[in-house]
């Protein structure tokens, strides 16, 4: 089981202070962020993508390509990639890259993205949404997995004979969650790959998403890739946490109450009805239990604790009491409760185990230039030599 | 506040009030047309129970779930009342020129096909017989859009028209087309027999979301771009 925490790196005034931190300090506060997170020993770090004020982070590879360098056991997600308005091919490559300078410890969430100038401006259609990210997802798969690609699809230029450098580490391509609340579609291609399925578990009432994780579960099975149980479920959730349970309660009411989409309602009110959790960590516990009881065994909890303007300080002490307190014990909850058979979610090292077993991974060697790869079944060396490639003769 | 008759309910009835007084008058109009609808069902064998929801109780808790996406106990309770009712009249007061705000608000918390071919008697109440275009104008619209079956009569009262014996004479009129269209059983058949071909809230509210899969077609063009860009099945080779 891996916990983690994910951030979709918001600015908003402290209600206590009125300070806002400006972009360049929350950036740096989302480095310490994740420093931090993998001091204390957290499995995840994720990164949101944005591209509208107040949130930071439009970059998310460039962000985490220099967490990676400053990290050393911490897998390193998003929260998500938009998977709508990027260029697949941009994706394939960005994060190819991203996963060679992780040394591995990447993995990503492709999600759709719900704000909707950002299709204008990217030149898309929201109401094309749920079938761009689809087909999208659909290139993105095959860029990782064919070393040339000829595709044709509705929402992108055509590609022949096209290449995305540098090839997956190893050869074997970050393992991929798709996000959803509401899209069946997004469920289903999360299950045709057998890929995971992480549902944003706040915002909603309790269980709310349980019917969507129900689907990609027995649609999972239905396509062959193990049992209902056995699919790789990741959900979000938010939370506050401090020794005393009436400490929580207190010093989270004042960011949660002035919170724009919150303004109106009781704390108290939505810790009743909804996943948010706040407490004391035997509180925060019990209620991440909850979640295993309702949605089965699952393999990734990410925790949001950075937004909602929340100092640097506060956040910083939130993954101390994550990581010291409120996860260990979760860890061995969840192993002991755990269910014989159910896997633990894919990391690169047991993907290329899974790949290769014992031999050597492949490291795709480039042919010299020939200046196309249309030529060939493949512009590295160790293509299939029964394979010969006819290069055009100019004379 | 429910009324349960002596029999067996056979017919639910949902009543949305969105009257604020004590008493009030949209809620004395709407117990009117139920208490004629409960009657003339029964004449035709049905027996019915009415269930009401009034609004002004939960008016900040319908707010709230506006603005954070989150349904208190009493909101998706009402919501609950209504996804399970066979039938149900619609209230409101007419406030400037216009149905309640707190009317819509509850409108628009529902799902989209909560409400699909079931029968509704929409009615208003207002200050003046100047506005009765009201329900005609603005709940007919949001029924249609919801793909409720209301009835053809539309109910209006104005103050004079609580002495008028034709304000009863309407009521019965669109309590028995209600009736009739109820005993038809013409709005089950179409929930049931065309369900798949409507837009839907996954695992939403809606009676029949109870086995979500019986709503999704995965042969839709976009189920079978989900699964890598496949083909119709009837397209497949066996």
């Amino acid at each position: 089981m891996q916990f983690g925490i994910f951030s979709v790196g918001d600015i908003a005034p402290d209600p206590l202070t009125g300070y806002t931190y400006s972009e360049a300090e929350r950036i740096d506060n989302i480095i310490r962020i994740a420093q931090r997170a993998d001091e204390v020993g957290l499995d995840v770090f994720a990164l949101g993508e944005h591209h509208n004020p107040p949130f930071v982070p439009s970059s998310p590879t460039t962000l985490l390509g220099h967490i990676a360098a400053l990290t050393k056991r911490i897998i390193l997600s998003t929260s998500v990639t938009l998977m709508t308005t990027n260029d697949p091919v941009k994706i394939a490559e960005d994060y190819a890259m991203l996963q060679h300078v992780a040394k591995g410890r990447l993995d990503l969430m492709v999600g759709r993205g719900n704000t909707v100038p950002v299709y204008p401006w990217f030149g898309k259609d929201i109401r094309q949404g749920v079938a761009l990210a689809l087909e999208n997802y659909n290139l993105l798969h095959r860029l990782w997995r064919e070393d040339v690609v000829d595709w044709e699809g509705k929402f992108r230029t055509s590609l022949q004979g096209f290449t995305s450098t540098p090839r997956p580490l190893d050869d074997v391509p970050p393992f991929v969650w798709h996000g959803s609340i509401r899209t069946p579609e997004i469920a289903e291609q999360a299950a045709y790959y057998g890929n995971g399925f992480f549902a944003n578990h706040i915002l909603a009432p309790n269980f709310a998403f349980k019917p969507l994780v129900d689907l990609y579960r027995r649609r999972f099975e239905h396509y062959g890739h193990g049992t209902a149980d056995q699919a790789i479920v990741g959900l979000g959730g938010m939370s506050f946490i401090a020794r005393r349970s009436q400490d929580a309660v207190e010093a989270f009411r004042p960011y949660f109450e002035h919170y724009p989409i919150f303004r109106g309602s009781r704390l108290e009110d939505h810790m009743a009805a909804t996943p948010i959790t706040v407490g004391s960590p035997q509180e925060v516990i019990d209620k991440v239990l909850t979640f295993r009881e309702g949605f089965g065994d699952y393999q990734r909890q990410l925790f949001a604790l950075d937004g909602l303007a929340l100092p640097v300080e506060t956040a910083l002490e939130q993954i101390e009491l994550l990581g010291s307190e409120v996860v260990p014990v979760l860890r061995k909850e969840f192993d002991s409760l755990r269910a014989p058979g159910v896997p633990e979610a894919p990391t690169h090292a047991s993907l290329v185990t899974a790949k290769y077993g014992d031999a050597a991974p492949r490291q795709p060697r480039p042919n010299p230039n020939r200046g196309d790869n249309l030529s060939g079944v493949s512009p590295y060396q160790d293509s299939d030599p029964s394979v010969r490639a006819q290069f055009p003769v100019i004379v | 506040m429910s009324e349960t008759l002596d029999q067996e309910p056979m017919a639910t009835i949902a009543v949305v009030n969105a009257g604020v007084s004590d008493p009030s008058s949209t809620r004395l109009f709407t117990d009117r047309i139920a208490q004629r609808t409960v009657a003339i069902l029964s004449e035709a064998g049905i027996s019915a129970a009415v269930r009401t929801i009034d609004l002004a109780p939960i008016a900040v808790e319908i707010a709230q779930a506006l603005v954070s996406g989150v349904p208190s106990e009493k909101v998706q309770d009402a919501i609950e009342r209504l996804a399970s009712a066979d039938a149900l009249i619609a209230g409101t007061p007419v406030y400037k020129a216009g149905i309640s705000g707190l009317f819509k608000s509850f409108a628009d918390l529902i799902d989209d096909d909560l409400l699909i071919a079931k029968p509704a008697i929409l009615a208003a109440t207002g200050g003046s017989a100047r506005h009765a275009m009201v329900v005609d104008d603005q709940l007919r619209p949001l029924f249609a859009f919801l793909r409720a079956l209301p009835v053809p009569t539309s109910l209006y009262a104005a103050p004079e028209d609580w002495g008028s014996t034709d304000l009863g004479r309407r009521i019965d009129r669109a309590a028995t087309e209600l009736a009739v269209l109820l005993r038809s059983g013409a709005p089950r058949d179409i929930a049931d027999g065309n369900w798949a071909r409507y837009q839907h809230r996954f695992g939403g509210n809606a009676s029949r979301a109870g086995k979500p899969d019986a709503d999704l077609d995965f042969d839709s063009e976009l189920m079978r771009l989900a699964a890598g860009g496949r083909p119709r099945s009837t397209a497949e080779p066996d």
